[in-house]
């Protein structure tokens, strides 16, 4: 057991599975000799060398492009989008290729590739290279969809993502990537669709992703000292699959339901798990369910107001103990 | 098919040819099964038989068939919704094609993609792709990992000149460029971008060879209605990927007789263009250019009877073939066979 930053889980997840198999290769923009924007390629080049860790033009639909192109054919890449804003330009990959070519061929080839990329916000990028697009993915049947939360997480999220046999988005945290946390030694091989309990109450449930997963945490921490409420707090890690057995399990056991999303209202991936819950867990519940979430709004810069914007822990903490003692 | 025949009577003759007498009759026999099978599309289209949309390729026939015969087993092709063509030249049988066209269960995905969507891998025929200029990278990413792995295959990608101005184009051929990938793009330049004249929408007199010397690579143009041209040239490139020398881009001229799909009856084209056209017809070029070389008419004849037959059976099974199975729905959108997203 070693303490890691979320940045370094990525580098060992990622060098973990190049180790092991020599189809796995990366592309992207700044990734080989410079390490990555955020750092979080680092030390690849060295070991791997240039042949496996490729740096790429500014050119994001020739990068997906020719990851689906290698995937197809018996590599397994891992393609880095910078930032994940910039997934919109080359979303004709995302939406239209890589998710529909098993099914459009009745089988005959799929996309066993992974594209990572630097989402989410709170460091103060702007409207334009801050948000947390997860959604737009999560919405298109044929693509896995993860977002850890915790290096450990990510080391054995990251192995399973290479290792699938489905195209997968993963979304690394940009304000988490500087955090860390314990992570086991010798080799780590997670499950995509399987959430985590980290925090066990019996109140109410917190569904959250990502960044607000710490965020959460400190939120039912606050909850239980300082108003008496056990909140349960769930760490969905991947969106596709989703561990809808773990949600409607805690929702059984608590009565109550908040989601907390970092992305902007409309469509956010907790109104999907508010319907499944409404539907099929209707019963146990003892109110109605709650979305906290950005405003339907671009995220600004200004310090003051992405902190306005995106839920903090107060925000957390004001909205579910306000709801549970009303 | 006696074409072993039709060999045997000419070999002499052609004993100097670069080409040779058995690929031209092997040109000729696709170029002829192409146009009778898209015909038939057409045909089964008006009885109502294939549903949805066609985009046919009558008139390209030569640039598809010269590179069917060029390319080895193993190289993979990357085609457009404009597809028919460079699925039958890679050597798929009509029936797997003109049942996927009727979204049966004989077709090549067994109805589950259509008309414009034809893949077999077995063929090396990795796709069509319905979203113009996408699978230009995707080309790329294929040919990448042949140059990875140390594989000997080419990755050829066609497509047509109104794909010359996205995006995607662009930053295929730079990243083919810098990387000396093995692949060969091929633009089928058919004067027509959908219904608007290219000229009106490019800077250039060629959209793709005006624009090939930004990647530091050769303007080539071609007559693509020349199977033989096409050949020479698709042997070159390709040889040259093969050998590692990095990419081409070659514009093949050519010129669709029909509208851009089934919707357009093709009204904007200029009167008697169609007619010059024709007298360039890539099989009657072609006919003529096996009679020079002294293949006998009853060669020829055959050559065109036998796809007839072939097409006619095809036809028939096809007709008789049920329709896409029900349980095909929910089936292999992961990679498990299943579409579950949730546990």
């Amino acid at each position: 057991m070693a303490e890691l930053s979320y940045r370094d889980a990525v580098i060992r997840g990622i060098a973990q599975e190049m180790e092991r198999d020599e189809r796995v290769v990366m592309i992207g923009e700044d990734i080989a000799k410079a390490g990555g924007v955020f750092k979080a390629t680092v030390g690849l080049y060295d070991r791997f060398g240039p042949r496996r860790v490729r740096d790429t033009p500014i050119s994001e639909q020739a990068i997906l492009g020719a990851a689906m192109g290698a995937a197809m054919t018996g590599l397994r890449p891992i393609a880095e989008i910078m930032f994940s804003d910039f997934i919109a330009v080359c979303f004709d990959y995302i939406a239209n290729e890589f998710p529909k070519t098993r099914y459009m061929t009745n089988g005959q080839m799929g996309c066993p590739l992974v594209v990572r990329t630097g989402n989410g916000g709170g460091v103060r990028f702007g409207a334009q290279h801050s948000q947390s697009v997860e959604n737009w993915s999560m919405m298109i049947p044929g693509l896995k969809v993860v977002a850890p939360s915790s290096p450990a997480d990510v080391v054995g999220l990251m192995a399973a993502a290479i290792r699938d046999n489905d195209p997968v988005i993963f979304h690394e945290h940009k304000a988490l990537y500087a955090t860390k946390g314990e992570v086991p030694d010798g080799e780590i091989i997670d499950t995509l669709g399987t959430a985590k309990i980290l925090k066990a109450g019996s109140d109410c449930t917190i569904v959250a992703l990502a960044m607000m997963v710490p965020r959460s945490l400190e939120a039912a921490a606050i909850l239980e000292r300082d108003h008496g409420i056990k909140a349960e707090v769930v760490d969905l890690r991947s969106l596709v699959p989703l561990d809808t057995r773990t949600i409607l399990g805690s929702v059984a056991k608590t009565g109550r339901l908040f989601t907390v999303e970092e992305n902007p209202r409309l469509c956010g991936w907790g109104a999907e798990i508010a319907s499944i819950v409404a539907d099929e867990a209707f019963w146990d519940l003892d109110g109605p369910i709650v979305r906290i979430t950005t405003p339907h709004i671009p995220l600004p810069a200004a310090d003051h107001l992405e902190d306005l914007a995106i839920p903090s822990v107060d925000r957390i903490v004001a909205r579910v103990s306000r709801v549970m003692n009303g | 098919m006696n074409r072993k025949g039709g060999t045997t009577a000419v070999t002499v003759q052609s004993a100097n040819d670069d080409i040779g007498i058995e690929k031209r009759l092997e040109l000729y026999r696709l170029q002829v099964e192409i146009r009778d099978c898209e015909k038939r599309a057409y045909d089964l289209f008006m009885q109502n038989l294939i549903k949805g949309t066609s985009h046919l390729s009558l008139g390209q026939e030569a640039i598809a068939a010269a590179f069917g015969v060029a390319m080895e087993k193993n190289d993979k092709s990357f085609c457009t919704y404009r597809g028919h063509a460079h699925t039958l030249a890679r050597g798929v049988g009509m029936e797997k094609m003109l049942g996927e066209l009727m979204l049966r269960d004989v077709g090549l995905m067994r109805g589950k993609g259509g008309s414009m969507h034809l893949t077999s891998v077995e063929h090396g025929v990795m796709g069509s792709y319905a979203i113009i200029g996408a699978h230009l990278p995707i080309a790329c990413g294929s040919a990448w990992r042949a140059q990875y792995l140390g594989e000997p295959d080419v990755a050829v990608c066609f497509f047509g000149d109104g794909t010359t101005n996205i995006g995607a184009f662009h930053e295929a051929l730079n990243f083919a460029a810098i990387w000396k990938l093995p692949v060969v793009f091929v633009c089928e330049n058919n004067l027509y971008m959908e219904y608007t004249p290219i000229h009106e929408v490019i800077p250039v007199e060629n959209p793709a060879g005006d624009r090939a010397g930004a990647y530091g690579l050769e303007k080539i143009v071609i007559d693509g209605n020349d199977a033989d041209v096409v050949f020479r040239t698709a042997r070159a490139a390709i040889e040259k990927a093969r050998a590692g020398e990095g990419p081409s881009l070659i514009e093949a001229l050519t010129y669709r007789h029909s509208g851009h799909s089934r919707a357009d009856p093709a009204k904007y084209r200029p009167s008697g263009e169609l007619e010059k056209w024709l007298e360039r017809d890539p099989l009657k070029i072609y006919r003529a250019r096996l009679e020079e070389h002294g293949v006998a008419g009853d060669t020829i004849a055959a050559i065109e009877a036998e796809s007839k037959r072939k097409v006619d059976e095809a036809t028939e099974v096809c007709k008789a073939s049920p329709p896409a199975p029900v349980e095909l729905l929910t089936t292999d959108v992961y990679a498990d066979g299943g579409w579950a997203w949730r546990n």
